[in-house]
């Protein structure tokens, strides 16, 4: 199946942009825009505002319809789990499954101080009505919080025999996460800790499929709570269980 | 000024909020009194004219307070000073030497008469160039009162680079913005030195150092040239830094601060004592120089729930009135913090909100509060952003704030971009304007929704602060009682940097601050 963005008529192709050019704002200005847009690939290119941030910025927005389009059925993704389980399924899961408390350390690592992200899955309270990890009885979970070094993770997760590391990344300007991200996975890889922990990362930058690129479990972007944090590790150790 | 409450208020209630804050500060204050940091002794001779690094970047404050490491307790001012006078050089020139391994504390001493005298000199420089400052904004701000906004208009830049920040600065100043405030690089609040020069990397904001500071405030001193109204600029004075970081804002005419009393304990893990003993020198430093400071309340609720812990925010609130009165700080420059968290599916949350904000202007009727915008449920969605910052905006100007921090369409995805900026300023400019006069003309309805929240968040804050004075701050905090966040009191970073002052302690600059700011030691 062939898909094209949709405006008001299948296969219009209809993409809304925004952006700034460095330039004055004016009628040049515009035109620049609109080449640009063109430039862009889009067929029909409108530049329908146009206002000058300062006297060399200028700002627009702009509607374009394209003819590109993109074979879904060849876009390759899987979800870290198809089904998510709830707080209390999840309870029920290790007290059957594994007969003992599940250990769980979460940090938001390196020099990242937004603790935003390991909260909403970590805290008691959780994150819009979904109570966090914290909460699970049958979890023992330990939040280290903003800036934690990646060898004091992983020294607090062995010292306290976490089946899972939760590892947050908020700030990812010049893509330090990913260099951050990588590190932790080579030390762990180095100390020959690598397979002893279910390693699973979150954040606004990540998703399951650049997480797995860069050797972790699983990866989470926005919109996660901690149940789905939770039912993928459950499951998962039950596969490591069973191998 | 006194405003008649639209919420009701109960005066007596305020009063008692107040007293217990005050109960509860004072054996801090006890604590504060007799102790001294390593930082503090840095920004001590940083206001001598300590400045500089050596090759290895270390600077020349740390170095120096490294050579006094045994001492410090007894002040590291004297070793300095001591040193300008027994090699008769200038600060200038003796920097330079300490740069290249001079270590001051092998020097002998010459009498104390002479090293009070050339210190009576130095702090006479200094207090020339505090006040000239003061002077200076002053003026300013006089100059364009005509184009002063209300709510003042307070947006970030946070490039990494601050000679990328000073193109975004100058943009948001020609687009409305009345407060620039440069964002620290994530991680420089646990550096327990703060780095020297330019500088050009950082992730999710720029370093705090002298000479940024100084080539932020020249681009928003033409800026505001041209727009024929000042432009202030504001900084971090918190972590390992704090007391330092006010030193060089006040001699590079920064005009506000970040500088809460307990943020950097709850949410950076630094030790409790350190931090309240280095708010405490910050904040005297802050008011010698007229900056007004920002606490930073919003975080609470970005790790509790903001209907179920409002009142921690007013506790705080009024913890941090009283840390900042017992610093010499008059109300006129405490700007306190709070934000607008609640979910935005919550029922009637935008009335939550609103009660919120107004009574905490209510409460604190002289003081410049800073109101900040949603972070915690900002999603990639950059229009449900745009909406809720538009309600944000409506509550900033309905509840007479006096400083908005804009919030950005595009919070949680990356650090603001040119016109992100913009359409912020566009927006908080339009809602401001529509709603001119609508503080004076509305009132509410009594025993309605929001009269009763207030009174309820009132009536919270006065139990839990209550609850804190029982136990006392230190333990409260070590229970958890502020934003469900635990640290042990003789946990956290830089505890190692905190020492008992001696009883012959020489610091000539705290003795000219809590002259300078008519400081008595209150009775505990």
């Amino acid at each position: 199946m062939f898909i094209k963005p949709y405006g008001d008529t299948l296969d219009d192709g209809a993409v809304q942009l925004s952006f700034t050019l460095p330039i004055p704002c004016g009628g040049k200005a515009k035109e620049a825009a609109k080449l640009y847009v063109q430039k862009l690939g889009f067929k029909r290119a409108e530049i329908v505002h146009a206002s000058a941030l300062s006297d060399d910025f200028t700002f627009f927005v702009a509607y374009g319809k394209t003819d590109v389009s993109l074979d879904y059925d060849k876009v390759e993704y899987a979800e870290a789990v198809d089904k998510f389980m709830s707080m209390d399924e999840i309870n029920a899961f290790i007290k059957t499954t594994f007969k003992r408390k599940i250990v769980v350390v979460g940090a938001c690592t390196g020099s990242d101080a937004h603790t935003v992200g390991i909260d909403a899955i970590m805290n008691m309270k959780g994150y819009n009505h979904h109570f966090g990890l914290e909460r699970y009885p049958m979890i023992e979970a330990f939040n280290l919080g903003s800036q934690v070094p990646n060898d004091k993770l992983l020294e607090y997760a062995k010292t306290v025999k976490a089946d899972a590391i939760l590892i947050s990344q908020i700030v990812t300007q010049k893509d330090v996460h990913i260099k951050n991200l990588t590190e932790f996975i080579e030390l762990a890889e180095a100390e020959k800790l690598r397979d002893k922990f279910i390693v699973v990362v979150g954040g606004p930058r990540v998703n399951n499929k650049t997480a797995r690129e860069l050797g972790y479990d699983a990866g989470f972007g926005t919109g996660t709570y901690a149940e789905h944090v939770a039912t993928f590790v459950v499951k998962k150790l039950r596969e490591r269980l069973a191998a | 000024m006194t405003v008649r409450s639209k919420l009701g208020l109960s005066k007596n209630k305020i009063a008692k909020a107040r007293g217990l804050a005050r109960e509860v500060t004072g054996p801090v204050q006890d604590f504060i009194n007799t102790h001294t940091t390593v930082t503090i002794e840095r920004a001590t001779l940083r206001l001598l004219g300590a400045d500089g690094a050596n090759s290895d970047g270390v600077p020349v404050p740390n170095l120096a307070a490294e050579h006094c490491k045994e001492t410090l307790s007894g002040g590291a001012a004297k070793y300095y000073i001591n040193a300008l006078e027994k090699l008769s050089k200038s600060p200038d020139e003796l920097n330079k030497e300490i740069a290249a391994g001079l270590d001051i504390s092998k020097i002998e001493f010459t009498d104390e008469e002479r090293i009070h005298r050339k210190a009576a000199a130095l702090i006479a420089g200094l207090d020339k160039r505090i006040a000239a400052n003061v002077a200076h904004r002053d003026r300013k701000l006089k100059e364009g009162a005509d184009k002063l906004k209300s709510p003042l208009i307070y947006v970030i830049v946070a490039t990494g680079n601050i000679h990328e920040d000073v193109k975004q600065a100058r943009a948001a100043a020609g687009q409305g913005a009345d407060i620039i405030a440069v964002i620290r690089t994530t991680g420089q609040s646990l550096l327990d030195y703060v780095p020297y020069g330019a500088t050009t990397e950082g992730f999710g904001g720029t370093y705090a150092t002298q000479e940024n500071f100084r080539i932020m405030r020249a681009a928003l001193d033409e800026a505001g040239a041209k727009e024929k109204r000042y432009i202030r600029l504001v900084n971090y004075c918190s972590g390992l830094c704090m007391p330092e970081i006010a030193a060089m804002g006040a001699m590079e005419r920064l005009d506000m601060m970040l500088n809460d009393s307990m943020y950097g304990i709850l949410f950076r893990d630094i030790n409790m004592y350190r931090t309240f003993t280095d708010q405490f020198f910050s904040r005297m430093i802050n008011t010698a120089a007229d900056i007004i400071i920002n606490t930073g309340e919003d975080n609470y609720l970005t790790t509790s729930d903001a209907i179920e812990k409002a009142h921690t925010v007013l506790a705080s609130q009024l913890i941090n009135e009283q840390f900042a009165k017992s610093a010499g700080m008059p109300e006129r420059l405490m700007g306190l913090g709070h934000a607008f968290e609640i979910n935005p599916d919550t029922k009637n949350g935008f009335l939550y909100e609103y009660a919120q904000a107004l009574m905490a202007r209510e409460i604190f009727p002289n003081h410049p509060l800073k109101y900040m915008p949603p972070t915690k449920f900002m999603t990639g969605n950059i229009f449900k952003g745009y909406a809720m910052n538009t309600l944000f905006n409506f509550i900033s100007k309905a509840t007479n704030q006096s400083i908005a921090l804009l919030g950005m369409l595009t919070e949680a995805i990356h650090t603001p971009y040119l016109q992100d900026r913009a359409l912020a300023i566009e927006n908080a400019v339009y809602v401001h304007n529509n709603l001119a006069d609508f503080f004076s003309e509305v009132e509410f309805k009594k025993n309605g929704i929001m009269v009763k929240r207030a009174k309820a968040v009132l009536d919270e804050t006065i139990l839990m602060l209550a609850d804190v004075r029982k136990r006392d701050l230190f333990e409260a905090i070590e229970t958890g009682m502020f934003a469900d966040i635990k640290r042990p009191r003789n946990g956290g970073k830089g505890f190692d940097g905190v020492f008992e002052k001696t009883k012959d302690y020489y610091n000539p600059v705290e003795e000219y601050l809590k002259k300078k700011l008519n400081i008595v030691k209150r009775k505990a």
